[in-house]
């Protein structure tokens, strides 16, 4: 599977111009604070509506300004996880789990409950609420709830940016197994050093609203 | 102390009926004008506002008599509604209804506004990438995180409803039998001699009534509040 991408915006007052392409595997977006690399993710997800240009994942056109193409977020199957975990509050973490999973078509569904639960090591706290979680349980929730979605593309916005680093530690470990087994791209945004040396297979740098290697 | 005569009775069931048609009609309006006024910026906003909180501070005779020269039976709405639908609302139990809807509005509108607003946005955001439509994000996250606020809203545009004394008598008189309200009827009894203690019996009554009400609203709140596993 891949993933193409070759847009135009304007976020806030400075312009943003981004173009790169990306293959199975994880590829870091790295770069400052304030480079542009959430509202690429943002753009990719279907939440913020790129000026010009065009977005491929897998053969489907998202978005394609020429063309008039504009895929709604729910029509999009890309998985997002945000620096947040951004659990549903008035859910349990089952349900949580299997929102997106529902939604999904069933003849369209690769990942299952069983084996994603098994491969975060969240089995045990299916039935819990999510304000009872940790912070690390929280977000490796947040990434099965991504998957069960059965995405053809994972957005991960500096989902270890709000913990503190033995949690990093507890999930960089599950993050490094998503990387090896699922096969699709895997968008990783951060501005930490040693998450790219320790996960990337490519980086895309960003400064500026531009893209200044890869 | 509680042998109501019919009069009585009537009385009550017709502030009940008020308050629960007036909540009612109340509730898809104030659910939209509370979610655009939370969600939506758009010019004149703040004269939008302004309209909806005027019958909180306008003195409830001006908008009684606003009331009636709208919905009248020479009003312009009121010979539209008679004319259309066949529909009286004037010196009607139906205009009690409505004019205890208006002075509900700004109270239900306020306490669902805030519990919109205290949405988190970026949840729907999560809703939508994982495959779910706006619809149904706003039927599964926004709704039920709002409700204990949409619940609020309800119980107090109740409350008010079932009170609602000066827009009411203005608009729809002091009709026995169609108009009129429990405070309505408390205050005919303290207008006429040795009424007072028909006056207290019902005045007992309303403080039961709002205290449901009000306890009611706290229960299910609660209930909402332990389902979503607090």
């Amino acid at each position: 599977m891949s993933f193409d991408i070759d847009v135009e915006a304007r976020v806030g007052d400075f312009p943003l111009k981004v173009a790169f392409t990306a293959t199975t595997g994880l590829t870091a977006l790295f770069g400052p604070s304030g480079a542009g690399k959430t509202s690429v993710l943002n753009m990719i997800a279907g939440v913020l509506r790129p000026k010009r240009g065009r977005i491929v994942v897998d053969g489907v056109t998202l978005f394609d300004s020429d063309e008039g193409v504009n895929l709604a977020p729910n029509h999009r199957r890309v998985g997002y996880i945000f620096q947040d975990a951004r659990l549903f509050p008035h859910l349990s973490v089952e349900r949580n789990l299997l929102y997106g999973h529902k939604l999904t078509a069933p003849e369209a569904r690769y990942a299952h409950p069983d084996q994603v639960t098994a491969l975060l090591g969240i089995g045990h706290l299916r039935d819990r609420s999510p304000r009872s979680l940790s912070g690390g349980e929280q977000q490796r929730v947040a990434i099965g709830r991504a998957l069960l979605a059965s995405p053809k593309l994972l957005l991960m916005d500096e989902p270890l940016a709000s913990l503190d680093d033995a949690r990093k530690e507890e999930i960089l470990p599950y993050i490094e197994r998503l990387r090896d087994d699922l096969r699709i791209p895997i968008l990783y945004v951060t501005h930490a050093a040693p998450e790219v040396n320790r996960l990337a297979g490519a980086v895309v740098e960003m400064s500026g609203g531009r893209v200044v290697s890869g | 102390m509680f042998d109501f005569t019919p009069a009585e009775w009537e009385a009550v069931h017709l502030s009940l009926n008020v308050g629960l048609w007036g909540t009612l009609g109340c509730l898809p309006l104030g659910f939209v004008l509370a979610y655009v006024l939370a969600r939506v910026d758009f010019p004149l906003k703040s004269l939008l506002n302004g309209i909806i909180y005027l019958p909180l501070v306008l003195p409830p005779v001006v908008t009684g008599f606003f009331l009636l020269l709208a919905f009248g039976t020479r009003g312009p709405l009121g010979q539209f509604l008679e004319n259309t639908f066949g529909i009286t609302i004037a010196f009607r139990w139906t205009g009690a209804a409505l004019a205890a809807a208006i002075m509900g509005l700004p109270l239900m509108v306020r306490a669902m506004r805030l519990s919109i607003i205290a949405v988190d946005r970026r949840l729907e955001m999560a809703a939508r990438t994982l495959g779910a439509s706006w619809w149904r994000a706003f039927f599964t996250v926004t709704l039920p995180l709002a409700l204990p606020g949409i619940l609020a809203g309800a119980v107090l545009c109740f409350a008010k409803s079932f009170g609602e004394f000066g827009a009411t008598i203005t608009f729809v008189s002091n009709i026995p039998g169609e108009t009129r309200t429990l405070p309505i009827a408390i205050y005919s009894l303290l207008q006429s001699p040795g009424g007072e203690a028909a006056a207290l019996r019902l005045a007992g009554l309303s403080v039961v009534v709002s205290l449901a009400a009000v306890l009611g609203a706290e229960w299910m709140e609660r209930r909402i509040i332990t389902r979503a596993g607090t």
